[in-house]
């Protein structure tokens, strides 16, 4: 089978964040970019699927050539080949378009996206596509098998966990739990650096939507202490004080 | 004209989706507001938060977001909505990109504020890199669909008068995408998006034998339980109850953190918690730097202490 994934390229989950350009865009000196983590549990499951049933794993990645390290390591990790579009990532409708541009006639029978990524934190990119690209369309998908031309998904609903079948092709974004992500070893990256790395020039489409400034959470005040002894006191404040309860 | 999907479960309105209409109020400022809801539940109340119209798709009762999307979208065009306003819930974020596309609609998801408008455009505000920033949006598109983030807007009781219209979209059950195999619920529980009090606990409970004090307090506050991811990861408690970076982020009034250290990936679920409670026997625990009121102590002394005085302050108010 033919599997896509889509792969972002986000801030380390431990980076401290700050702004630059009158807080126009994130200040990236210092930070490393990691595969999003959800990509990295879908680009797995996927790799598990084609050793399972056969096929390819191809990664696409919207953006500048600096995600080009990222890529590989998602071939080290042992996807085929990958597709870069050569734009910065505008939004998620933005990314989306692009990404059905190119998905529209890959013959794909498994789209797989995150659930969202860590830095815009948007959980779009997934559900946009499958209806760019009228297929199903399964979010926050914690176990996926595939049997024949159905997948059947686990995913996280409202209170609770629905396991629901659907035709492929189709889109799913994955939750943790899917799988445990893999990590390339020497041979996966000496491969990697002959991999098929195709670099493609994006649509040009309408920006419905885009990020003007940013701005980080308020600083918290003083934490107020209190002595072990005196713990009680704590409802005491929270009612009268914090008025919160 | 501004259109709020409202959903039930259990026959009653979601909290997510009164504040989904109260913020809609707010925003359409005097361009009215609808109501689309699916499902048999009683949506007359609904008019209270301001809705100005409510159309229920009584015998529409399914859960497959690519037919809710069509009715909503159907229900969108009928009634000349130029915004619609969803919870950021998982539904809302499987139904909202899909209602994007079919309206050719800018998205934003995660919203925390009330948008400002200007003619055709919009910005507004949403949560981004995971707890540690902000993001002002602007929409360029006519029609706009935001998904706002649960606990971020404040139920209010508004002047509205809508009367609830029977309303059959042509979207129906048999367009679904996918088939219902099984469902596990979680019963009996206060969804953790919902809950306006968290009592959460660590590994410094040392094992899920412990968790009495934990659910103890949450009980009496009213509140929801959460953990940490190792806390889960083990199997102490439920999946569902991990929060932070690969859990699920939270916003409620109160979160009490109890023999949990604070990792930065941790506070990334719950940074935009109103008043946060840290009780952790070491002084240095990062998740002091994020507290409003803190105890350095054993949980196992703390914790009795402060369930003793909220049991005596629920006695006085409740
Ligand atoms: C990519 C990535 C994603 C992650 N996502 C998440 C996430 O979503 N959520 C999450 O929670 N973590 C996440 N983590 C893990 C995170 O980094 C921490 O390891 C985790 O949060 C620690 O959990 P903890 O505080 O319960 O345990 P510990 O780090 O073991 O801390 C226990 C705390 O309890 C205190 N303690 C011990 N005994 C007592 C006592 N008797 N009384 C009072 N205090 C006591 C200790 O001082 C300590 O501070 C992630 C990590 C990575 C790398
Ligand atoms: N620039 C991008 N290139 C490729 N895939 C992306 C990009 N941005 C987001 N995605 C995919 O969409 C998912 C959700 O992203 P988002 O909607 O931005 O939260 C991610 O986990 C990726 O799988």
């Amino acid at each position: 089978m033919k599997i896509l994934v889509c792969i972002s390229q986000v801030p380390d989950t431990t980076t401290k964040i700050s702004f630059a350009d009158n807080n126009t865009k994130l200040n990236t000196a210092g930070v490393q970019f990691i595969i999003n983590p959800y990509d990295e549990l879908s680009l797995t499951r996927a790799l598990e699927l084609t050793e399972k049933l056969g096929g390819i794993v191809t990664v696409i990645n919207v953006g500048l050539a600096d995600s080009e390290a990222n890529i590989r390591k998602a071939l080290a990790i042992g996807a085929t080949d990958a597709i870069r579009i050569n734009s910065e990532p505008k939004d998620a409708y933005f990314v989306a378009e692009q990404i059905a541009a190119v998905a529209q006639s890959g013959g794909y029978e498994l789209i797989l996206t995150g659930r969202e990524s860590i830095d815009y934190n948007s959980g779009l990119v997934g559900g946009l596509l499958a209806e760019m690209l009228n297929l199903p369309y399964v979010n926050v998908v914690c176990k996926l098998d595939v049997e024949g031309t159905t997948a059947t998904c686990e995913h996280d609903i409202d209170g609770g966990r629905e396991v629901v079948k659907c035709n492929l092709p189709c889109v799913l974004s994955a939750q943790k739990d899917l799988t445990e992500p893999r990590i390339p070893n020497m041979r996966g990256i000496m491969a990697a650096r002959t991999k098929p790395l195709q670099v493609v020039e994006p649509q040009v489409v309408p920006i419905l939507a885009e990020a003007l400034t940013y701005e980080l959470p308020a600083s918290k005040g003083a934490c107020k202490m209190l002595d072990v002894a005196d713990a009680g006191k704590l409802i005491d404040l929270l009612h009268n004080e914090a008025k919160i309860i | 004209m501004y259109l709020v999907f409202a959903e039930s479960q259990d026959n009653k309105y979601k909290k997510s989706s009164l504040e989904a209409i109260s913020y809609a109020k707010a925003a359409a400022g005097g361009a009215g507001v609808a109501v689309f809801t699916i499902g048999s539940t009683d949506a007359s109340e609904l008019g209270q938060y301001g809705a100005d119209k409510i159309l229920q798709a009584a015998s529409l009762t399914c859960s497959d977001p690519f037919v809710i999307a069509a009715a909503l979208a159907e229900a969108a065009n009928a009634c000349g909505a130029k915004c619609i306003i969803i919870s950021n819930n998982y539904a809302g974020k499987s139904i909202a990109p899909l209602l994007a596309v079919k309206l050719k609609a800018g998205v934003v998801s995660g919203v925390v504020a009330l948008p400002n408008v200007d003619g055709d455009s919009m910005t507004v505000r949403k949560g981004c890199f995971s707890g540690k920033g902000f993001v002002e949006m602007k929409l360029n598109s006519v029609i706009k669909v935001l998904a706002i983030t649960p606990n971020s807007y404040k139920i209010e009781i508004n002047a509205g008068s809508g009367a609830v219209e029977a309303y059959t979209p042509q979207a129906n059950v048999s367009q679904a995408r996918t088939q219902q195999v099984e469902l596990k619920k979680v019963t009996g529980k206060i969804p953790l998006t919902e809950a306006e009090v968290v009592v959460s606990g660590g590994r410094g409970w040392k094992g899920p034998e412990n968790w009495g004090m934990v659910e103890e307090l949450a009980a009496i506050l009213g509140g929801a339980t959460a953990c940490s991811k190792p806390v889960s990861d083990m199997d102490w408690r439920p999946h569902e109850e991990h929060v932070g970076q690969t859990g699920i982020t939270i916003k409620p009034n109160l979160y009490i953190a109890t023999g949990i250290s604070g990792a930065i990936q941790h506070q990334a679920g719950v940074s935009g918690s109103k008043v946060i409670v840290v009780i952790n026997k070491d002084p240095e625990a990062p998740f002091f730097k994020i507290a409003d009121y803190g105890i350095v102590g054993d949980v196992f002394e703390a914790m009795p202490k402060i369930i003793e005085a909220a049991k005596v302050w629920k006695a006085g108010n409740h």
